[in-house]
Formats: structure tokens, C-alpha cells, sequence
């Protein structure tokens, strides 16, 4: 067993402020399937972009490759500066990345999933306290109080003991965005986190990412279904289709103004829910 | 818990989360079985000759006091069998993790060789291989190992195979979420594996490790047949040879493996009920 000795580069916890993210060129396909094309997409340190779109739009897929839980097929990525796929050699040029680079740039990403995805046979403070204590080499004491004061942002203190399966939904994803946060990482990356809620609970985590949102320590990437909140938190809403930015830019004109004909009859087919 | 809201700060005393592998229910059984069988395999072995000092008349073909008589020698023999399958299967629960590990490793200069490895050894009969490693062993000049070795060594290659297919299962039913939520968190691959990967997969192998584990107590005695290790089969050759009795020695053998056989049984059902449980 390895003991707390965290890596070089990756144990400074403290707050790193929010960082940028930009997209160049970036392809992605599965099999005949394209599901990102050629996409650019400039997201500046602190800013807060809801994307939308119709499922299979390829929305998802952007948080997922800028997590490396999907690995792109073309262009780069650069988050806070640094390349994420790519090392730059000593000529200047660019190769592919090795993982101890791409796991330093990654240890500012955070990431929200939709099934929360909880380590279910640990604890709520546990979860919290993993990645600290064994990636950044925090003590356990400290991990554990910073672990409890997070649990206390999202209003679950007093579940600190009990694992995911005696948490409701909501509870659980409160959870999962207080460990997502328990690295504090520059960009957070929010994957449909309401879609697998109840509706009377959609409210709570809800409150929670506006919380996030007005400490304005992180940039937020978020892929939503719930307008209203998309309208607003977003400082920019992204509309996405076939791969491609249909439309980009403030919700009061994606919402209220669409430009594009895909973002009207996208707007109309949500509306009617 | 209400009562520490009110104190200052965070105070609340994390507890210990109710882990299958430290529930004291789960684990009080399997450590008593653990620790008596492993005690078994420290205790050195009895003396491998089995006697009678009985002579029945030729015309009985089955006494009770015949039958009893021959207990404590059975036990004996019961008694190295158990031992050399408690050491045997301690290497295939072990050498099986390391199995499942390296045929998913990414280098197929690793993955493949160790692939072939374990088709190889599944697809063959113990009973040949154990010929081969006797026959190997005689072969090489600088090696001498004992019977017992050879059989528990054998053994446990053996089942460390079926072992290695088994984790490969359960490494497979941890849900894809868990993977990417451990890249997420940037989590190195050795926490990864220790933290989240096996402590997950491990209650979805434990039964087929213990039903693993009652084929090979019923595997061993073919040490007895090949190699003459002094296990149960060979105190029953060697009765029938002496006093020309067979009926007795080979049930009593019987009863002997069902005695051991049952309970191992029983506890495997347990294990799964419990794990069942777990799962809610």
C-alpha cells in the first residue's frame, strides 16, 4: 500500500482560482458515429456555460472528453494554459501526452455525473476524503474537516456516516458534488446532475450549484434539461446539435430570441414538457 | 447524532461504515475458518503409515466395529488432504488475483502469454498435470521436493486458473460509473484497485472462491493415487491392501468428505446470503 506521499505537482490544495478552458479543432467519433466536429469553444476562467440540446447532440460528450473519460480523436484541449492531451516538446511542436501529464493537468477538473456514481461501500465523509488524502496528500484530520465542512455547504452534515445507499437521490448527488469540490478544482464539469432526481428534490442540488455559481471560484461547464435554472445561472448558453455550436450566446437571445431555426424547434419540443 | 448539532464546529465522530469485510457476522466466521485451517497447515503432519491391528473374519463384508475402529486412522489421512488443500487453495486465491491483473494488463506481451497460460491449464486434467509435475520434479536433478509439496503446489496453480476467471467476473461487475468516477477524482491506478476496484469485486468472488475450494478438497486426494501423499484415499488403499476390507475404509472416506464438505457448504450459502443482503 502506497502511504499519503502524493505526487509532485499534484498536492497543492489550495484554492488555484478558476481557469480557462479552449477547444481547438476538436473531433470525436464512435465508430461511424461523429459525435464532435471540428469544434471550437473559448470558455473563460470563472464563466458559467450551460450546453443544451437534443440527446445524442454530442453536449455530453464534451464534458466527457475534457474529463479523458472519452479520449479525442483530433484538435486539443488547453485548460488553464496547459494542453491536456499534448505535451509540447522542446522544438515547440506538440506529442501526445504522457499520463503523469495528463493526470496533472486533470487534477484541476472536477466532475458531477448524472448517477452520481458515489463509492457505495464508503461513507459520505469517506468519498470525500479519498482524492484528497490519497491523490494530494492531505492528512486525514485535515481532509476529514475540510470533508465535514463541505458536507455542511450541501446541507449534510449529519449524513457524514452514512453511505449512498441510505441517502436519498438528491442526498447522494449533494454528495458527490461536495467530493467533486473536496479537490478544489479550477473547471467543474456538471453532467446532467438533475436528470436522475426526483422533481421534488431537483430543488436542493439545484441550490447547491448556485452556491457554487456565486462563489465564482470555479469555472462551471453544465449539460441541463432544466431551462429555467439554465436561464439563470449561464453566462452563456450553448446550443448544440449534430456535433456542432448551433448557436451560441446570452440566454436572454438563445432563449428568448433563437436565432437559429434547430435552437426554435429544440426550445419548442423542451417547452412543451 | 441531533444532540452534537449544536456544538461548536465539526465534531461529529466519523465511524467505521458498515463494510461487508468488517461486519463482525461476516467476518467472524471467516476468519474462525481461516485461522483453523491455517492452524491445520502449521501443525506438522502425522506419520503417513496407516496399520490394523483388527482381523475381521473373511466372511463378514461389512462390521460396524470394523468401521469404527478404522476412524482415528481416516481422520489422519483427512487430516493431510485438508492440509495440503488449506496450502494448495491459500496459493490459488493469491496467484488467481495476480492472474486477473495481468491478463488485463494494456501490454499484450504480458496479457497474452498469461491468457494462453491459464486456457492452458483449465482446459487440462489435474490428474495429468499432476503426473507431469511428479514426473518433472524427478527430472531436474536439483530440485527435491516433498509429495505433499508437489500436491498443494499443483493444486493451487490449478485452481489459481478457475480462481483468476472468477475475479476477472467480479472485476467486471464493478460498474462502469465507479471506473470513471476514480478518473475523475485523479485517482492513481494503486488506490484505484485497492480503494475502489477489489473492495467491490471481492464479495461477488467469495462464493465462488469457497465453492473453488470444496472442488479442490475433493480434487486432493488424487495426490494420494499419483504422488502417495498419506491423504484419505491412500489410508483406504492401504487398509484394503492389509486386512483385504474395502467396504469399510472407502465409505468411511465418503462419510469424511461429507462431513467436511457440508458445513464448507453451508458457510458459502451464508456468505452469499449475506452478500445478497449487502447488496439491499
Amino acid at each position: 500500500m502506497r502511504t499519503n506521499a502524493a505526487e509532485p505537482g499534484l498536492n497543492d490544495l489550495s484554492e488555484k482560482g478558476a481557469a480557462s478552458v479552449r477547444f481547438r479543432s476538436v473531433d470525436k467519433a464512435f465508430g461511424p458515429l461523429t459525435v464532435l466536429e471540428d469544434l471550437h469553444l473559448d470558455v473563460e476562467p470563472g464563466e458559467r456555460v450551460v450546453i443544451i440540446g437534443p440527446s445524442g447532440s454530442g453536449k455530453t460528450t464534451i464534458l466527457r472528453v475534457t474529463m479523458t473519460l472519452e479520449h479525442i480523436d483530433a484538435g486539443t484541449i488547453e485548460v488553464g494554459g496547459q494542453h491536456l492531451y499534448h505535451e509540447p516538446t522542446a522544438s515547440g511542436t506538440l506529442k501526445a501526452a504522457s499520463e503523469k501529464h495528463i493526470r496533472k493537468v486533470r487534477s484541476n477538473i472536477g466532475m458531477v455525473f448524472q448517477h452520481f456514481n458515489l463509492f457505495p461501500h464508503m461513507s459520505a465523509i469517506e468519498n470525500v476524503m479519498l482524492a484528497p488524502v490519497k491523490v494530494h496528500g492531505v492528512s486525514r484530520d485535515e481532509a476529514q474537516h475540510r470533508g465535514m465542512e463541505l458536507l455542511d455547504k450541501v446541507g449534510l452534515k449529519e449524513h457524514a456516516n452514512h453511505t449512498p445507499g441510505q441517502l436519498s437521490g438528491g442526498q447522494k448527488q449533494r454528495v458527490a458534488i461536495a467530493r467533486a469540490l473536496a479537490t478544489s478544482p479550477s473547471v467543474m464539469l456538471f453532467d446532467e446532475v438533475t436528470s436522475a432526481l426526483d422533481p421534488e428534490l431537483v430543488g436542493d442540488v439545484l441550490n447547491v450549484l448556485r452556491d457554487i455559481a456565486e462563489e465564482g471560484r470555479t469555472t462551471m461547464m453544465l449539460v441541463t434539461h432544466e431551462m429555467g435554472f439554465a436561464r439563470e445561472i449561464a453566462d452563456r448558453i450553448l446550443m448544440f446539435d449534430k456535433g456542432r455550436v448551433v448557436e451560441s450566446g446570452p440566454p436572454s437571445q438563445v432563449l428568448d430570441d433563437p436565432q437559429e431555426a434547430r435552437t426554435r424547434s429544440f426550445l419548442g419540443a423542451v417547452a412543451e414538457h | 447524532m441531533a444532540e452534537t448539532n449544536q456544538a461548536p464546529a465539526f465534531d461529529l465522530e466519523v465511524e467505521q461504515s458498515h463494510k461487508w469485510y468488517r461486519r463482525p457476522d461476516v467476518l467472524v466466521p471467516v476468519i474462525l475458518v481461516v485461522l483453523g485451517l491455517s492452524l491445520l497447515a502449521t501443525v506438522p503432519a502425522p506419520s503417513g503409515r496407516f496399520t490394523s491391528q483388527f482381523s475381521p473374519g473373511r466372511d463378514v463384508a461389512f462390521g460396524w466395529d470394523y468401521f469404527f475402529h478404522l476412524l482415528p486412522q481416516m481422520l489422519r489421512g483427512l487430516y493431510t488432504t485438508a492440509r495440503a488443500t488449506v496450502l494448495g487453495f491459500l496459493i490459488a486465491a493469491t496467484l488467481g488475483l495476480v492472474f486477473a491483473l495481468l491478463r488485463r494488463s494494456q501490454n499484450r506481451f504480458v496479457s497474452l502469454p498469461v491468457a494462453f497460460i491459464i486456457e492452458f491449464i483449465r482446459s487440462t486434467p489435474i490428474l495429468v498435470q499432476m503426473f507431469f509435475a511428479q514426473v518433472l520434479v524427478r527430472s531436474v536433478d536439483w530440485v527435491s521436493l516433498n509429495p505433499i509439496v508437489i500436491l498443494f503446489l499443483v493444486l493451487g496453480i490449478h485452481y489459481a486458473t478457475y480462481a483468476s476467471e472468477a475475479y476477472r467476473a467480479g472485476i467486471n461487475s464493478v460498474p462502469k460509473g465507479q471506473w470513471e468516477a476514480a478518473i475523475a477524482l485523479n485517482l492513481d491506478p494503486i488506490t484505484k484497485w485497492t480503494r475502489i476496484i477489489v473492495p467491490q469485486a471481492i464479495p461477488n468472488v467469495l462464493p465462488t472462491l469457497g465453492n473453488y475450494l470444496v472442488a479442490a478438497f475433493k480434487d486432493a486426494p488424487i495426490g494420494d493415487a499419483v504422488l502417495s501423499t498419506a491423504g484419505v484415499l491412500f489410508f483406504a488403499n492401504t487398509i484394503r491392501a492389509e486386512d483385504f476390507r474395502p467396504v469399510e475404509p472407502y465409505l468411511l472416506i465418503g462419510v469424511g468428505f461429507l462431513l467436511v464438505s457440508l458445513p464448507a457448504a453451508w458457510l458459502v450459502r451464508r456468505l452469499e446470503a449475506h452478500i445478497a443482503y449487502e447488496r439491499g
